[in-house]
């Protein structure tokens, strides 16, 4: 298989195009995965769509995943997405530095699933992480074949050439020098490499040692924000195809919701109007113009049945229902247990007691879910900003009862969705109606629709106990999540998008979701820690869908351990750092990713940038309305580590909470984009800041009731910090280690937030807010409760 | 549907339209331009923001029959082809993440520093409260405001001390 072969026609001719500009440009932004996606829909716009099949390209081929141009520059092709967190650029610093290319001569393809290997696409913080690798080692094993080309084309060995900027030369006659481009141009490498999966696939040569990378940790501009800042993008919401139509769901009102009548005469004379889809409990309507799509959609007159039983008890009423509801683990886990919690219990010198609770929260992405589908040529081509389109692309093939290969998705920029782009509903709508119409069909989930019904991340219910020994020391703890999170819906899966579900897909056997452990390298010697999923009554056609959001339940989990281990600091009279630190310190061992190392030395770095002064929480601060205060939290995502200071103002008469200043020490091993890395580490301190202030889902016992930005508001402009301190710890505490690897980065840092805000609103007011979000009116009841 | 006459980035042109169809789908879908975005279609957010004779106008909820005056849109801000400072400020400062609601940021900073050229961080803030980004791009939206304050007071827009490409 051949990049060439495999491509439609219409998309070479856009690679084509591409690459003409390439060559009159070279030095400047060429193809972000933006700017390709654009004028491959422009081109799909003009021309039919290309004969297929579409498979998936052998990852085992060099040439899936680079080409060399003539004019001595490269076009890299990964199976990774970019939302926006700057990976695709990251992706061409490592590939760059392991071809050996000037950076600003390479351009980056992402996504698309006939054009690019099967890498997934993005989520859980992986790009760098796992995905970069097996980039890095082709792109390495393709400067071995092209010194051997050369060795064979100069005659010299070798072991006697060097290379610099896509140029090989020999080290004794700088007058022997052959390009890339001159060595490969308008060829393929054929070679094919080893390894059983994408994830191990690799050649003969080996990837360079850090000292050896010029372009990985630079702070290289990224290459696809110029076209998101003057407009030139074309987005996934704007493709237009001829003949295209416009659809908009019409969703049930109520949660499990029996479909009992249409009446089709309330819309068959508006203008546009086509028809009116209808399987099951799924209802859509099909107009020729957008705005008449959304017109017919909300004046379609239905009758609809309530279930006979409630589907879920009130926002209210969610953690009492949580608290006692019974477990829905398959096999009910085995609690975790260290040493003897019991008997530390039974020894205290006191204990303390406390509950967290974390609401549902949604995905909320600022655009709703929406794709394109084009049924032309029997096949089907999706434009989506699905992060996984290899994972939509099968589930779309599923549902339709499709070959896959007739199946193909166009990676296009979009909303970030951070996780419901990876569960995304709107693509099996759209190509079930275009298969229906034979027309090209757009569809968009309206801002009300989106809010109630796209996937939430699971509420939790915490309880920890904790047993202090004379000495203020943390001996025995104990941890009980319940994760809100049956029939958990993390990918496009064929039976359970939502479409499906509303059309009577049932499996049998539900998500079995997850609750997370905490994750912290505290030495608390006797522990016992157990993880429990709780289901709603209804877990089918419900807007109360779990999906993963960012780290899916990491933030709750790190809310209720990194605010207990707050409040065992203040049991014990003791500097909440330093007694962080005494917990970390109380064991020497370490494992081979250095995470206590390099836990203690986040908080070090954290604690140094802020201009810590020990002292024991709460000390009130300020006078007057305005109360001041600092939190502090830990953590880790695998191999990351964070801590976080929040320093909040509290006011008193309001209730209203500002972080003032934030520090984030963040150390995620190999830095690949420094500037990048500090944006993906503020802006994912301010998500966790809108978690910790403002979201929670709503609802009654029949619907969700948050539909829009006040029912569930996000952080704004005015909640913004004055000053935000990244510190990038990055590094280990081996320091002769040539090889660091970069670790995943976004993630880990939303994790802590919830609980440094929640600390610090105790250190500056003497309350414990034990729930989330830490909205004005909770803030003052607790506060008016406790007479601040 | 009536013929309704418009003038867009400086062009004039007439589309069909029923008089009451929000001005957003007009651009987007009859005019062709995807500056401004279809975010919450309630006046909540801000990504659908154009500038009517200089004023900023959420165009999901104005008709477009409604429409007195000429239309910029994120397109038109960089005419022939020369950033605008605030553009220019924003690669300086790398602002956008999916960049989604980037439109709307621009054009809102645009009424801001017209009105207000030289803000203070309060001023910003009010100013921009009601232009959401749900990848948090807010403080960086602030920082390239200044920045190009700065830029615009200075007569070009220079770049300073940016992130070095
Ligand atoms: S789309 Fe117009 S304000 Fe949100
Ligand atoms: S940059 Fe993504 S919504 Fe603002």
């Amino acid at each position: 298989m051949s990049i060439r072969n495999s491509v439609p026609q219409q998309v070479e001719d856009v690679l084509a195009l591409h690459r003409r500009g390439f060559l009159k440009s070279a030095g400047l932004l060429m193809a972000s995965l933006g700017s390709w996606a654009t004028e491959a829909a422009a081109q799909s716009a003009t021309t039919s769509q290309g004969p297929g099949p579409y498979p998936i390209l052998d990852f085992r081929q060099v040439d899936s995943w680079i080409v060399i141009h003539e004019n001595n520059t490269a076009t890299f092709y990964v199976g990774k997405t970019d939302p926006g967190q700057g990976t695709g650029t990251g992706f061409r610093q490592l590939m760059s530095d392991e071809l050996d290319i000037a950076f600003d001569k390479t351009t980056c393809i992402m996504g698309s699933t006939d054009i690019t290997v099967d890498q997934i696409g993005s989520g859980g913080s992986t790009a760098m992480e796992r995905d970069s690798w097996p980039m890095r080692r082709v792109a390495a094993e393709a400067r071995r074949v092209l010194l051997e080309m050369a060795s064979t084309r100069l005659g010299v060995p070798v072991d006697q050439l060097t290379v610099n900027n896509a140029v090989i030369t020999a080290k004794s006659d700088a007058s022997k020098r052959v390009s890339y481009g001159e060595l490969i141009a308008g060829k393929k490498f054929h070679v094919t490499l080893t390894g059983d999966s994408i994830y191990t696939v690799t050649g003969k040569a080996k990837t360079k040692t850090v000292p050896e990378l010029k372009y990985t940790g630079q702070s290289l501009q990224r290459d696809d924000i110029p076209a998101k800042v003057d407009g030139t993008l074309k987005w996934g919401t704007g493709v237009k195809l001829p003949g295209m139509v416009h659809a908009r769901n019409v969703k049930p009102p109520y949660a499990c919701a029996k479909l009992a009548a249409i009446d089709e005469s309330s819309v068959k004379s508006l203008p546009g109007f086509i028809k009116v889809i209808n399987k099951g409990n799924y209802v859509a309507v099909v107009c020729e113009r957008e705005e008449q799509a959304i017109r017919a959609a909300r004046q379609l007159k239905t009758t609809w049945e309530k279930p006979a039983t409630a589907p879920f008890p009130t926002s209210e009423k969610l953690f009492d229902y949580m608290r006692t509801a019974p477990s829905a683990s398959p096999r009910p886990s085995a609690p975790a247990v260290v040493g003897n919690p019991d008997g530390a219990f039974s020894a205290a010198a006191k204990t303390i007691e406390a509950e967290y609770e974390i609401p549902f929260q949604g995905h909320t992405a600022l655009g709703g879910a929406h794709a394109l589908a084009d049924p032309s040529n029997g096949q089907m081509t999706i434009y989506s900003n699905d992060m996984k389109t290899y994972g939509m692309r099968r589930c779309v093939a599923t549902f339709l009862g499709m070959p896959a290969d007739r199946v193909r998705v166009v990676y296009m920029a979009g909303p970030q969705g951070f996780g419901r782009s990876a569960a995304e509903d709107a693509a099996c709508e759209a190509a079930w109606i275009a298969r229906d119409l034979g027309r090209p069909v757009r569809m968009q989930w309206m801002r009300d629709e989106e809010t109630a019904w796209d996937t939430k991340s699971p509420a939790f219910f915490v309880k920890m106990r904790g047993a202090l020994d004379a000495a203020g020391r943390l001996s025995g703890y104990d941890y009980l999540a319940r994760s809100c999170d049956l029939n958990h819906v993390g990918y496009n899966e064929p039976d359970t998008v939502l479409i499906a579900q509303l059309m009577g897909a049932r499996r049998a056997n539900p998500a079995a979701g997850s609750a997370a452990m905490p994750s912290d390298m505290y030495a608390i010697p006797n522990r016992k820690m157990v993880g429990e999923v709780v289901g709603l009554p209804a877990l089918w056609e419900t807007p109360l869908r779990t999906g993963n959001l960012r780290d899916p339940n990491g933030p709750q989990a790190t809310f209720a351990t990194e605010s207990f281990i707050d409040e065992a600091a203040a049991a014990a009279q003791a500097d909440p750092l330093e007694f962080r630190l005494n917990l970390l310190q109380a064991a020497t061992g370490d494992d081979s990713g250095f995470r206590r190392a390099r836990s203690i030395a986040v908080l070090k770095a954290a604690a140094k940038a802020y201009g810590w002064e020990p002292r024991p929480s709460p000390v009130r601060r300020g006078t007057g309305n305005i109360l001041t205060g600092r939190g502090i939290a830990y953590t880790f995502r695998g191999l990351t580590m964070v801590a976080q200071i929040a320093e909040v103002e509290v006011n008193r008469q309001t209730g209203h909470v500002w972080a003032k200043r934030l520090v984030c020490a963040h150390d995620c091993g190999l830095v690949v984009n420094p500037d990048g890395l500090r944006y993906t580490v503020e802006c994912g301190a301010l998500y966790g800041l809108s978690r910790a202030l403002h979201e929670e889902v709503r609802f009654n016992t029949e619907k969700v009731t948050s539909v829009d930005w006040f029912s569930h508001p996000t952080l704004r402009h005015a909640d913004t910090p004055d000053r935000i301190d990244v510190v990038q710890v990055n590094g280990d505490p081996n320091p002769n280690r040539p090889d660091l690897p970069p670790y995943g980065a976004g993630e880990a840092v939303l994790k802590p937030m919830l609980a440094a805000i929640g600390n610090a609103i105790f250190d500056a007011t003497g309350v414990r807010i034990r729930r989330v979000p830490f909205r004005p009116d909770r803030v003052l009841a607790a506060l008016k409760a406790a007479k601040v | 549907m009536s013929k309704i006459d418009l003038k867009v980035n400086g062009r004039s042109l007439s589309v069909e339209s029923e008089p009451a169809t929000p001005l957003l789908y007009i651009l987007r879908n009859e005019v062709g331009l995807e500056g401004p975005k279809f975010g919450c279609g309630l006046g909540q957010c801000g990504a659908c923001t154009v500038l009517i004779n200089g004023a900023a106008v959420r165009s999901c909820i104005t008709p477009v029959s409604a429409v007195k005056g000429e239309i910029t849109t994120l397109e038109g801000l960089a005419p022939q082809g020369k950033l605008h400072p605030l553009q220019q400020a924003w690669i300086d400062e790398q602002v956008p993440q999916c960049g989604f609601c980037q439109n709307g940021q621009i054009l809102n900073a645009k009424v801001l520093l017209d009105k207000t050229p030289h803000p203070t961080n309060a001023q910003i803030r009010q100013a921009m409260n009601d232009t959401l980004c749900r990848c948090m791009s807010y403080y960086r939206v602030q920082t390239a405001i200044k920045r190009a304050s700065k830029a615009m007071a200075a007569g070009s827009p220079v770049a300073e001390e940016g992130v070095v490409a």
